[in-house]
């Protein structure tokens, strides 16, 4: 699916490209009528070049796309813990997998994961249970084959809730692993 | 007289203070605590009149300050829980008119509109120098308990005043009272968490922090001096440890969090939670910030310690048994012993000054309440209901009060009630949220 609108896309493209070259050509000879035949010819096999260029761009663009997407996707999708507890659900586990195989694509990449828990339960329990927060998940990571020295820590407590609310929907939202690139 | 200073120009000021004891020498300055039972839970309020002082040189200055000394006196004895104040329209004589020594004083004019306590108060003003002469009188007996004669700078009264109440307070309960002790708590005024200082009564609060990051959990060393707190300065959760006086800070900044100070009662030694270990367990630090040993031995969350006075055991959060729940660590024999089971979330536990008790929060249908509890354990009793969230505890260093911060009001302020949990008040109102309050000692100068 998503190759048969790339394909389209590029074949929109070429046509495009080539109708700008005819329209550019155009006017050319027309400014100047006695262009010889040997220099058209010249700058049609030029835009080959630029045709190939441009499919090239753009499946460039389509992968950056879809790294940035993919990266996009690493950074937003919280991990999310139940009340007082820093052990990791299963579908948390599975958030976790899907930023070990992001992990495992970029190397190189430098990660900090915060530690966050909802407002209740003090400030200074919460500080400790963010660090466990961040913990569990960075030792599901190392587990998994990522180097402990990408991975760092921080707990923010229950200092940065995505959802200042004082429902239980607020709090599930707020009790997460939140993970940034640096 | 011990005094404790902050400034040096203070002390070459206070030299001038005279304490005429031998003029003004209180009759029963050892047999005098039978007035005021602190440790009586049925407290019976003692009714006590402060007419205004009356003004020795008539001047239009000495006017002004006779009423702010004497509504200031007034305030400051009122604080304390301790006091009825009797309403001024009730008196019979006027000391501010007829003079305020006992031979000026019909005692019958007192005792007959119910008061057992009588403060008379006389001030005299040249220049920037003012003199306050005060007196405690036993009514029903007719007897002076304290006479007193302070000189300083006119900006010294509220000191004074102060002072005088501290005497007061020895005289009627044999403790000091904790008229120079502070109050540091974190607000949110200025958009971030900074550390404030204030003094007891929430008299003139100060921004100590300005880190424009997240700072946490003021703790206070025994001598004033020293403040530790959590920080975000750096980007994550570090341990900054204060001196007030001069401007150095030793920073504990070690992988994880650094985090839930609390200094040993009279040394300069703290214990605090760090988790570089990758689990939070609790450290004994220098004061400098070295790590002197690891207290804690066990997997999970360890945090906020609170020390017995004598500085032998300490009271702290664990989640060893699944949820949070108040220990006790004997600290030579390294024994354990849970003290909460009540409820399923007790946390930040604070130690009483006389080693007796322990106050702490406890969560209950979602919302958190102060429960005061015996050291050893024993049934908890609450002392904050129906109101919000409260929490933080923090005693004052005598004992007598405990401040708290509660939601009730909506968004969170720092209050004060009596140990019993009687005479619950906001100590003040600041823009943005206060939470953390923690008590300093009475030995913090003025």
């Amino acid at each position: 699916m998503q190759k048969k609108v790339l394909k389209g896309l590029s074949l929109l493209l070429m046509l495009s490209g080539l109708l700008l070259f005819v329209s550019c050509a155009q006017t050319d000879v027309q400014a100047t009528p006695d262009v010889p035949k040997a220099q058209l010819a010249a700058e049609t096999t030029a835009s080959d070049a630029d045709q190939d260029a441009a499919k090239r761009a753009l499946e460039e663009e389509a992968i950056r796309k879809e790294q940035e997407a993919a990266r996009n996707a690493f950074v937003s999708e919280d991990v999310y813990f139940d009340y007082d507890d820093a052990s990791l659900t299963s579908s948390a586990q599975a958030v976790l997998q899907a930023k070990a195989g992001w992990l495992r694509n970029n190397p190189n990449a430098a990660i900090l994961i915060e530690g966050h828990c909802d407002e209740r339960g003090t400030t200074e329990y919460n500080l400790a249970l963010g660090d466990r927060r961040a913990n569990s998940a960075k030792t599901f990571l190392v587990d998994m084959g990522i180097p402990a020295s990408s991975l760092k820590t921080v707990s923010y407590g229950e200092e940065m809730p995505v959802d200042p609310g004082k429902t239980e929907e607020a709090w599930a939202k707020n009790r997460r692993a939140h993970f940034t690139i640096e | 007289m011990k005094i404790h200073f902050n400034q040096n120009s203070l002390v070459i000021r206070l030299l001038f203070w005279v304490a005429l004891l031998l003029i003004f020498f209180p009759s029963n300055s050892i047999a005098g605590y039978d007035y005021i039972d602190i440790n009586n839970p049925y407290i019976k309020k003692i009714p006590i009149a402060v007419p205004l002082f009356k003004e020795m040189n008539g001047s239009m200055d000495e006017r002004t300050k006779s009423r702010e000394a004497s509504v200031l006196l007034s305030d400051t004895l009122e604080f304390t829980g301790y006091f009825k104040m009797i309403d001024h329209g009730a008196f019979l004589e006027h000391p501010e008119e007829k003079g305020i020594s006992e031979t000026s004083i019909n005692f019958k004019n007192w005792t007959v509109i119910g008061a057992e306590l009588l403060i008379t108060g006389g001030i005299s003003m040249s220049g920037n120098n003012i003199t306050l002469e005060m007196r405690l009188f036993d009514t029903f007996k007719a007897k002076r308990l304290i006479g007193k004669k302070y000189t300083g700078e006119v900006a010294d009264l509220r000191m004074i005043i102060r002072k005088f109440c501290n005497d007061v307070m020895y005289q009627l309960t044999g403790s000091h009272g904790f008229f120079n002790s502070k109050i540091a708590f974190v607000s949110s005024g200025t958009g971030k968490k900074e550390i404030y200082i204030c003094d007891f009564d929430g008299y003139n609060p100060r921004q100590i922090t300005k880190s424009n990051s997240i700072s946490l959990s003021p703790a206070w060393s025994t001598d004033g001096n020293w403040l530790a707190y959590t920080s975000y300065a750096r980007g994550k959760p570090d341990l900054y440890i204060k001196n007030l006086k001069e401007n150095k800070v030793s920073i504990v900044a070690k992988e994880g969090v650094n985090i839930t100070p609390a200094w040993v009662p009279g040394k300069f030694e703290l214990a605090a939670t760090l988790s570089f270990s990758g689990d939070p367990e609790i450290y004994m630090l220098t004061g400098g910030g070295k790590v002197i040993k690891r207290v804690t031995r066990n997997w999970g969350i360890d945090v906020s310690p609170s020390f017995s006075p004598d500085g032998r055991k300490m009271a702290f959060v664990s989640k060893r048994s699944g949820n949070p729940q108040i220990y006790c660590q004997d600290l030579s024999s390294e024994q354990v012993k849970r003290l909460t089971f009540h409820g399923k979330n007790n946390t930040t536990p604070s130690w009483s000054p006389k080693g007796d008790k322990i106050v702490y929060s406890s969560m209950e249908k979602g919302l958190f309440n102060v429960y005061m509890i015996g050291a050893d354990g024993g049934d908890p009793t609450q002392l904050t209901n129906d109101a919000g969230d409260n929490e933080s505890p923090t005693w004052s260093p005598d004992g007598s009060l405990i401040a708290f911060c509660s939601t009730r009001e909506g968004v969170s302020r720092i209050y004060v009630m009596t140990s019993y949990g009687t005479e619950q008040r906001r100590l003040f109102s600041m823009s943005g949220e206060q939470t953390n309050p923690k008590w300093s000692s009475n030995n913090m100068g003025n």
